[in-house]
């Protein structure tokens, strides 16, 4: 187990490299050279620079230097330091502003993620029990429609509905009087009401997809021979169905359960836009529209190492559970 | 019973099964493509998604001619005129084919906004092959006839059925024309990741190695990459002062980056399986080169896989540019798209004062619908011997 542990981990180290290294190359993508455009600002907003200070900015993003060693000089300040470069658009470093507005993102993540298994699973098992019911096509028809409709549309839709029928400006996770202050009680019951509508809009695709995946497994499972033999031990239904198949027809969420976070925000970040949350997404938005690039870097670098790593503990989970993995008789997922 | 129908009878058993035997041989018979076809035809949900998909491809071929106005025609005195009403039953009760009334223009004292009122003393009714806003079909031939729309030059009231948009472009128009954009970013795309996806996925299957290798571990990192962040970092990228084509094909090119991995590992996977099949070694002893083993006999037999594989991944693509133009970093106008058109619905209170300029959002959920309808009977088709 040990060695298998050991074996996944040397495996992802590449894999970093190659994310990092892609991730520069997205820094360097737009014409001209970041030093260049700085300058060009700073004198465009009226302050005057010297030879001198364009020189040190210069080294300072070592554009004097050949690409691989601009590359070396930024990776290492990134593990050294945990300095990602400048965000001139926020006018703070950016890792800064990443970590600032990370916690929610990670918060609502979660959250969606919760909501997403509590739906979908009961109705997953629900629709493949009742299999070819009213409510099996009811259910199915509806997850074809989730799946389709991404959330910043349904939220558009919402935003729409609740200012014209309601008077309410959705979207925000704060009232303005609680924007800027200290966490307080008073504050905490704002984040609640407002932080629900993100969670479930970010969880409808989620939840059509477990739907999904969860009937297709128990109808799978149902036709197994051991829920027979379970209904022939005179169980009730309920424990026939709950007591076998579904604990085997659960595996794959449970393993999938790892690439959900990284999944959440990829998929969550224009619903995060149009709802205007103070998570990362909305702020590597606002960087990318003045082609702020060190800022798409470093997010791109981030989310990526996280999916990476989310992937180790992933395929851990899964030779846990599977000794076939374990020692090596097949690949893992 | 009299021997007649006793005899009657006997016929018509035998002709059944003689029927259902030659059903039977029919089966065995038919090429695989056939047997495809069959399966599919079972599909009537993906049935009705391909009907549903020829109108929307041929709405957008044909869009100078399907719709009503120039796209790009701003009409000063309609600014976000509502969605006209159409009647077939005047004031007075008599019945008429569809017409809208005229309108009168007045403004709401408080707001300033403008208020129209339909004037019931003017008809307009609706025709087929009217003549309208001239256009350049394709760039090719003048003409000013539209499918449909209201007759009677200049001066008669427009036809606007889904309204205009906040500067009084014709949003139904540009739902047409937009289309065009929309629907074909996804069919370039695919086109894009078909080439990466056969020839990667084929090296690295036929080869094996330490070239399959590196494929895989190249593949396995897209894959690990966040999806929108990376195609808005791309798009974010882009001169902004390339011209509309190139950003389109630039745009594709993006949004297909991550497309052929599925594509690269399904390939690979097929012709790593496939290798080992009797039929292979048998075209081998038969003294086939190797290039003619891939393209005679092993590429058809997973084609139907990679149809499968691109129709999958093609609503993702139609979903990617939707958003990426709705953000403003991917397409911008003058390109007319359906993400490009939601912009104006960026700003919540436009939304609330003209809902429709929300309608390319059913367009766009129909269309990704009906290919996700349209990928899902293509999958129980693609594997025709499974019954």
């Amino acid at each position: 187990m040990l060695s298998y542990i050991i074996q996944r981990i040397i495996r992802v180290i590449p894999q970093l490299l190659l994310i990092s290294i892609l991730a520069f190359i997205i820094i360097q993508l737009p014409p001209g050279d970041i030093v260049t455009l700085q300058l060009q600002r700073l004198q465009a907003s009226g302050v005057a620079v010297s030879e001198a200070q364009a020189n040190a900015l210069m080294r300072q993003y070592g554009m004097d230097k050949p690409m691989y060693q601009r590359y070396l000089l930024w990776i290492s300040n990134i593990i050294t330091k945990f300095d990602f470069g400048y965000s001139y658009t926020f006018e703070k470093p950016v890792g800064q502003v990443i970590m600032e507005r990370m916690g929610y993102t990670f918060a609502i993540a979660l959250a969606s993620a919760i909501f997403t298994w509590v739906v979908a699973i009961p109705i997953g098992i629900f629709a493949a029990v009742k299999q070819y019911s009213l409510a099996d096509y009811v259910i199915t028809f509806l997850t074809f429609v989730g799946l389709a409709v991404p959330a910043f549309f349904l939220a558009m839709i919402i935003m729409y509905l609740a200012l014209t029928k309601f008077g309410i400006r959705a979207g925000g996770l704060f009232s303005p009087e609680y924007m800027i202050q200290p966490w307080s009680w008073g504050k905490f019951v704002d984040l609640l009401k407002h932080v629900w509508l993100p969670i479930i809009l970010l969880g409808t695709g989620g939840v059509a997809g477990t739907i999904r995946t969860m009937r297709a497994m128990m109808l799978d499972e149902l036709r197994k021979p051991y829920v027979t033999v379970a209904r022939a031990k005179g169980l009730s239904e309920f424990q026939v169905i709950m007591r076998y198949p579904v604990r085997l027809a659960i595996n794959p969420i449970i393993s999938g359960l790892m690439w959900l976070l990284p999944w959440l925000f990829s998929g969550g970040i224009i619903l995060e836009i149009v709802l205007n949350l103070p998570t990362a997404g909305p702020a590597l938005y606002a960087a990318l529209r003045q082609q702020d690039m060190y800022m798409a870097g470093a997010y791109i670098l981030i989310t990526g190492a996280l999916t990476a790593i989310s992937a180790i503990f992933s395929d851990i989970m899964l030779a846990v559970s599977d000794p076939r993995i374990r020692f090596g008789g097949v690949e893992g997922a | 019973m009299s021997k007649k129908t006793a005899q009657k009878k006997q016929l018509g058993r035998q002709k059944r099964r003689q029927a259902q035997a030659g059903q039977e041989e029919e089966f065995y018979r038919a090429g695989q493509w056939q047997l495809v076809w069959w399966k599919f035809k079972r599909h009537k949900l993906a049935q009705m998604a391909m009907v549903v998909l020829a109108i929307l491809y041929f709405i957008a071929i044909f869009a100078e001619f399907v719709s009503p106005h120039d796209p790009l025609r701003r009409f000063k005195q309609y600014l976000a005129y509502p969605p006209t009403a159409i009647h077939i039953r005047d004031t007075q009760g008599g019945f008429h084919t569809p017409f809208i009334y005229g309108v009168k223009m007045g403004r709401d004292p408080v707001t300033f906004r403008p208020v129209y009122q339909e004037d019931t003393s003017i008809i307009y009714p609706i025709g087929f092959f009217v003549h309208g806003d001239p256009y350049k079909f394709w760039g090719l031939f003048k003409s000013d006839i539209h499918l449909f729309g209201v007759s009677g030059g200049e001066d008669a009231m427009p036809l606007f059925i889904l309204g205009t948009d906040t500067i009084g472009r014709d949003v139904l128009s540009r739902i047409f024309y937009g289309g065009r954009i929309s629907l074909s970013v996804g069919l370039v795309g695919i086109a894009i990741s078909f080439v990466l996806g056969l020839i990667l996925g084929g090296i690295s299957g036929f080869f094996g190695g330490v070239v399959d290798e590196i494929i895989q571990r190249i593949i396995e990192v897209i894959t690990t990459l966040p999806t929108i962040p990376l195609w808005m970092a791309l798009a974010a990228a882009l001169p902004r002062e390339w011209p509309q084509l190139r950003i389109y094909f630039a745009t594709t090119l993006i949004l297909s980056i991550l497309g052929w991995t599925g594509l690269a590992r399904s390939v690979r996977g097929r012709l790593l399986s496939m290798r080992e099949e009797d039929f292979v070694l048998a075209a081998r002893l038969d003294g086939e080169s190797e290039a003619a083993i891939i393209a005679r006999y092993m590429i058809p037999g997973f084609a139907s896989y990679i149809i499968v594989s691109l129709t999958g991944s093609l609503p993702g693509m139609i979903l990617g540019e939707t958003s990426l133009s709705f953000l403003g970093i991917g397409l911008n106008p003058p390109t007319i798209s359906w993400g490009v058109m939601l912009q104006d619905a960026q700003d919540i209170m436009n939304v609330a004062h003209y809902p429709w300029i929300l309608w390319p959002v059913p367009v766009v959920v129909l269309a990704v619908l009906m290919f996700n309808f349209l990928g899902d009977g293509l999958r129980d088709a693609a594997d025709p011997y499974v019954s």
